[in-house]
């Protein structure tokens, strides 16, 4: 069963289409880049796999529950985060995460268990008391992973996740999860961006565009036949489809 | 059953834990009622006598009157402000947090509106306690039989500020609230002066007071406090609470206000 299974899914925002016929899988335990320029319908995307927006046409499934007709199953495995910070600055980093163990219905003994396993897992131990006003914009970054993660859901989708970030805490972020997918095969990891060093050879890819993938596969594969180059790649299947009728 | 339960204290906890640590919040929040008690109402004493009526046994002062109005200002404030920043949050911030929840939406809706009510009651109470040091003593029973009625009256007004929100894209700032809606709610009606006071002045006025829900709201606090029930206004709040919050659950969609933004 795929992690994810988009088909058909087109939106549009009045008579502006921001999404025209998406359809993609995500291999269950695998780290797949999303990759697309500003405005190629990313965020949209995630609003919708994320219930904020009503699906228009099409279906999403999450392991298999779609959010049509499942939408509390499908809401139940996945995790978010979001791109810009949806944390409580006033609140600790510990509080933070109660508060979401409790918006999933957790037990407070098993959140709290859950709580002190995260932060330990993503080296934030030492700051669970620490209001996130005090943390930096990278620490921050993983208390949002940690608390996606509390309730143990099996797909975690980042919504340009590393926005804000200067390089090297780009790169550390996005090793951080890369890490995270691979230890913990039972994770999938949808990754949005439109950084093509965010992107590596291993990787599964989905090219978005305009709002239509425009190339989907393995990544390796997809930059064969252009030198093994990314941003050749990227600009092939992009510049491809730039005059491509609405 | 216990996720829903576990779900609702966790949201009550967030607003208490940001209810303390956000104290420029309950000053202003006490500020605002605390100026009309002190400064308004010693002004208007002298221009307004008030006569005997119901709850009260006997004349009283004006300072006396105005209390379960200006207690209901607290909720009203908080009610609309609440709202409103729920409307903000919904496409940003924690509102999106709230919504990925694997619970009912419904649910988290009316859980957020009864968490934000019931610290609204926390302040209306630090203002009764600030106005009873000032001399305004209602009887002690009366502060307990007021405490449902104040909790009804902050869940329908916060009630009616997301209903609000949601159907009205131009109330999407303060100052369109303060004047479209907290002001014309709360000076059409029995907060500042009974409403015999204004039907002396103008019958249409007094007509537009009677129908003010807020006018029911202030007076089943004004009768709670003084150990008295008002069966007309406990039916219109509980009538009206019920109302907004249905309407308020039905028009709320983060997808309409994208749709209606222009992007």
């Amino acid at each position: 069963m795929n992690a994810l299974h988009i088909e058909g899914v087109s939106f549009a925002y009045g008579q502006r289409a921001a999404l025209r016929d998406v359809t993609f899988s995500l291999t269950p335990g695998h780290f797949t880049a999303l990759l697309g320029p500003n405005g190629a319908g990313k965020s949209t995307l995630i609003a919708l796999m994320t219930c904020l927006y009503d699906v228009q046409h099409g279906d999403i499934q999450v392991l298999g529950y779609s959010l049509r007709r499942q939408p509390r199953a499908a809401l139940g495995q996945l995790a978010v985060v979001f791109q810009q910070s949806t944390l409580d600055l006033d609140l600790s980093v510990e509080q933070n995460l109660r508060y979401h163990a409790a918006l999933h219905g957790m037990p407070r003994r098993e959140a709290q268990r859950r709580v002190d396993a995260e932060l330990a897992r993503q080296g934030l131990g030492e700051r669970r008391r620490d209001p996130v006003r005090e943390l930096n914009v990278g620490h921050r970054r993983r208390v949002e992973i940690a608390r996606a993660l509390l309730h143990g859901p099996r797909l975690l989708l980042l919504d340009e996740a590393s926005v804000g970030l200067d390089p090297p805490s780009r790169q550390a972020l996005n090793q951080h999860v890369r890490s995270l997918c691979h230890s913990d095969r039972r994770l999938s990891v949808l990754w949005t961006t439109h950084l093509l060093d965010e992107v590596q050879a291993t990787d599964d890819l989905v090219i978005l565009h305009q709002g239509r993938v425009v190339a989907n596969g393995p990544a390796e594969a997809m930059m064969q036949p252009h030198g093994g180059d990314l941003g050749r790649t990227f600009a092939y299947h992009t510049c491809n489809t730039a005059g491509a009728p609405a | 059953m216990n996720a829903y339960w576990y779900c609702f204290s966790g949201i009550l906890m967030r607003e208490a834990l940001r209810f303390v640590r956000q104290r420029t919040r309950l000053i202003s929040a006490l500020v605002r009622p605390l100026l009309w008690l002190v400064v308004f109402a010693a002004g208007f004493r002298a221009a307004l006598g008030i006569a005997i009526i119901e709850p009260y046994d006997s004349y009283i002062p004006y300072e006396v009157y105005i209390v379960p109005g200006l207690a209901c200002m607290i909720l009203l404030f908080n009610g609309m402000q609440g709202s409103l920043s729920m409307v903000y949050d919904r496409e940003m911030g924690s509102m999106r947090v709230l919504l990925t929840s694997p619970l009912p939406r419904a649910f988290l809706l009316c859980s957020k509106l009864l968490a934000t009510s019931l610290i609204s009651v926390l302040q209306v109470y630090i203002f009764i306690a600030i106005a009873w040091l000032y001399g305004i003593q209602p009887p002690v029973g009366g502060l307990g039989l007021a405490l449902p009625a104040v909790l009804l009256v902050g869940f329908m007004l916060s009630a009616l500020g997301l209903l609000l929100s949601n159907a009205i894209r131009q109330l999407e700032n303060f100052a369109g609230v303060m004047n479209f809606v907290i002001f014309p709610l709360f000076f059409l009606s029995s907060a500042l002066y009974p409403l015999w006071k204004m039907q002396e002045a103008s019958q249409w006025l007094y007509w537009l007071c009677a129908v003010n829900p807020f006018t029911h709201a202030v007076e089943l606090v004004r009768f709670a406090l003084y150990e008295r029930l008002s069966l007309l206004a406990l039916a219109v709040c509980l009538t009206l609470s019920m109302l907004f919050t249905l309407l308020a659950i039905v028009t709320f969609n983060p997808q309409h206000a994208a749709l209606r933004k222009p992007r």
